[in-house]
């Protein structure tokens, strides 16, 4: 065969399974063989799952040629976030905590994505308890960025967004609680959505902050993402936060989107407290040219405010913390996870857990759960947790007005393109933070949003992001594949086919 | 109103407590560090979370949310052992609950 399969999208890997040009044992053994040749490099895999994958594949194909009535995308593969509850599969978050946790029983997102036969790849590195940007944060060693291998993948769902731009897998599962789909889908060149929250269960996910986590899907094109997301979508009994109301069609709002004209009369607005200055100049201009595409096939740009930006960063900066201290209060060493005893002194509950909790957690994560602590502690608690829940309020008003002028909201998804290790300074925690300020919002008001390419600056991708109200989600579907297919005819090909894909060499950066 | 200024090592030392992870002084002080340039930058929140504005838990409003009362599936007490650092007789092991020798 001399199609290279790991070079096609998932709709289209879709379609030649339905063909009978190829198997999904052929799809999903090319993909395992790319993770083996390249994840070395790349490391976009804590494990990785070839039995469980070809189990699936062979069940497919034996009930495709049985004749059987199959989900249009069984026999894909696909990856999922190490933070993705798989029973007989270990699952450790991205921590020491979690190294050898084998769980009982299986995410929502897990038993949606087996119903429909999708193989599993694996799964994949993360900052531990998605608490980061960069994916330096995992206990199991880092994710390197495809496009240039000096440079971090993003985070916190770092290897979910390297897995796909390095055709390790068509399709990936991520999840978002301010950014960690969005930001590393921008850094890859990858697609990722943030869903309003609750379009996807989050049980089975482990848990960060409660009332921001959303599950999400990234792929390399806009509609592989929505294939996705519309697979994993719909109310569950066993999240009572996940939506009750129904799925849209978010495939039909791509080839809506996708028609000509499709942008004629949408009104896109620039949020203008996220000004140029934050940006470094090859993002503005990626942005800004993509932007210009979009008028020139008939878009309205307006200019929209949105005073409470400054604070929500703050906010978030609150809550985040806050809900994770208390989530994060599961891991006592009793029940299930490492358990650690103290090497001198009294063997109590109080000092195993003690020590267990300084022998898992990584550096981040302590702090995250200290500030947390601090936060809602009594006699600040309404200063801090009480004020930050207030400037949410803000937050939404400022989004609810701002729709009330835009159908979406645009900006520039990261201020830069991926950064090289080690910028993450631990003696500059808020640094790294300031990173977010245009992912933030939609997590602090549920809103969906999506990451997609604008371009290239200096030969790194830069991410296109856009935001729609909640329960919109369709929304950016169809503009996002308008955008998609602008950027592609301007660039002449998508942008994920110019990704190096050789990384024998060490110095990979050259490649590029 | 938050008095934001200077969280000490001492300070950190009382909430590692409560949050029951053991840290050495060394990591006390540099937490102290990080909490207190995080905290003068975070506090601003209280600028504008005056009385007039509602506190949102939620992104998305929620009432109270049913389901039918029927006998679910839960983990049979062997799955919910399974990944326990230490059982016994169909229960958790756990170390001498009271500080007493």
């Amino acid at each position: 065969m001399s199609q290279d399969l790991t070079r096609l999208t998932a709709a289209q890997l879709a379609d030649g399974m339905r063909a009978g040009e190829y198997t999904s044992t052929d799809v999903t053994r090319a993909h395992l063989d790319r993770i083996e040749a390249t994840d070395d490099v790349i490391g976009s895999f804590i494990s990785v799952t070839p039995d469980v994958a070809l189990a699936t594949a062979a069940d497919v194909d034996r009930r495709r040629a049985a004749g059987e009535d199959l989900h249009p995308f069984a026999g894909v593969p696909v990856s999922l976030k190490d933070v993705v509850v798989t029973a007989g599969i270990r699952t450790t978050a991205g921590s020491k905590m979690l190294e050898d946790w084998v769980p009982p029983y299986d995410a929502t997102v897990y038993t949606k994505i087996k119903a429909a036969g999708l193989p599993v790849l694996g799964k994949t590195n993360m900052d531990e308890f998605a608490m980061g940007s960069t994916t330096e944060h995992s206990a199991f060693g880092p994710t390197r960025n495809p496009w240039d291998t000096t440079t971090v993948p993003g985070g916190s769902s770092g290897g979910a967004a390297s897995s796909a731009a390095a055709f390790q897998a068509p399709l990936a599962v991520g999840t978002d609680t301010g950014g960690s789909v969005r930001q590393p889908a921008a850094f890859t060149g990858t697609v990722g959505v943030k869903p309003t929250y609750g379009s996807v269960s989050r049980y089975g996910i482990v848990a960060m902050a409660s009332s921001l986590d959303q599950v999400g899907p990234l792929g390399r094109t806009v509609a592989d993402a929505a294939a996705l997301h519309q697979l994993m979508a719909g109310h569950d009994q066993r999240d009572s936060t996940s939506l009750s109301d129904g799925v849209p069609d978010f495939l039909a709002a791509v080839e809506a989107g996708a028609r000509d004209g499709s942008l004629q009369g949408k009104r896109l607005g620039t949020i203008r407290e996220l000004s140029a200055d934050d940006y470094d100049e090859g993002v503005r201009a990626a942005f800004v040219s993509a932007l210009e595409l979009a008028r020139k096939a008939g878009a309205e740009v307006v200019e929209v405010d949105m005073p409470s930006l400054r604070y929500a960063l703050d906010a978030y900066y609150l809550i985040m913390p806050s809900e994770a201290s208390s989530n994060l209060a599961r891991y006592d060493g009793m029940r299930f996870g490492l358990r650690a005893e103290p090497e001198t002194g009294p063997v109590t509950a109080e000092t195993v857990m003690s020590t267990t909790r300084a022998a898992g957690f990584g550096a981040e994560v302590k702090r995250r759960i200290l500030l947390g602590t601090y936060a809602l502690s009594a006699g600040y608690y309404d200063a801090y947790y009480g004020s930050a829940q207030k400037v949410r309020t803000l937050v939404q008003r400022d989004l609810a007005a701002a729709f009330e002028k835009a159908d979406v909201l645009v900006s520039p998804t990261a201020p830069t393109t991926a950064l090289p290790f080690g910028v993450e300074n631990d003696d500059d925690p808020m640094a790294l933070y300031l990173g977010d300020a245009a992912t933030i919002p939609a997590n602090l008001a549920g809103i969906p949003g999506m990451s997609l390419p604008a371009g290239l600056a200096n030969g790194m991708p830069v991410g296109f992001q856009l935001l729609a109200p909640a329960r919109e989600d369709a929304r950016l579907y169809e503009v996002g594949s308008a955008i998609e297919a602008l950027v592609t005819d301007a660039a002449g090909a998508p942008l994920w086919a110019g990704v190096p894909t050789d990384y024998a060499a060490e110095s990979a950066t050259t490649s590029a | 109103m938050a008095d934001a200024a200077a969280i000490t090592a001492g300070q950190v030392e009382h909430l590692a407590e409560l949050a029951r992870i053991a840290m050495t002084s060394e990591e006390l002080e540099k937490t102290a560090g990080d909490l207190n340039e995080i905290l003068a930058n975070v506090a601003r929140v209280a600028e504008v979370a005056t009385d007039d504005v509602p506190a949102t838990s939620h992104p998305i409003p929620l009432t109270n949310v049913l389901r039918d009362d029927v006998v679910g599936s839960p983990l049979t007490a062997e799955q919910a052992l399974s990944g326990a650092p230490a059982s016994e007789d169909g229960k958790f092991l756990v170390p001498q609950i009271l500080g007493e020798d």
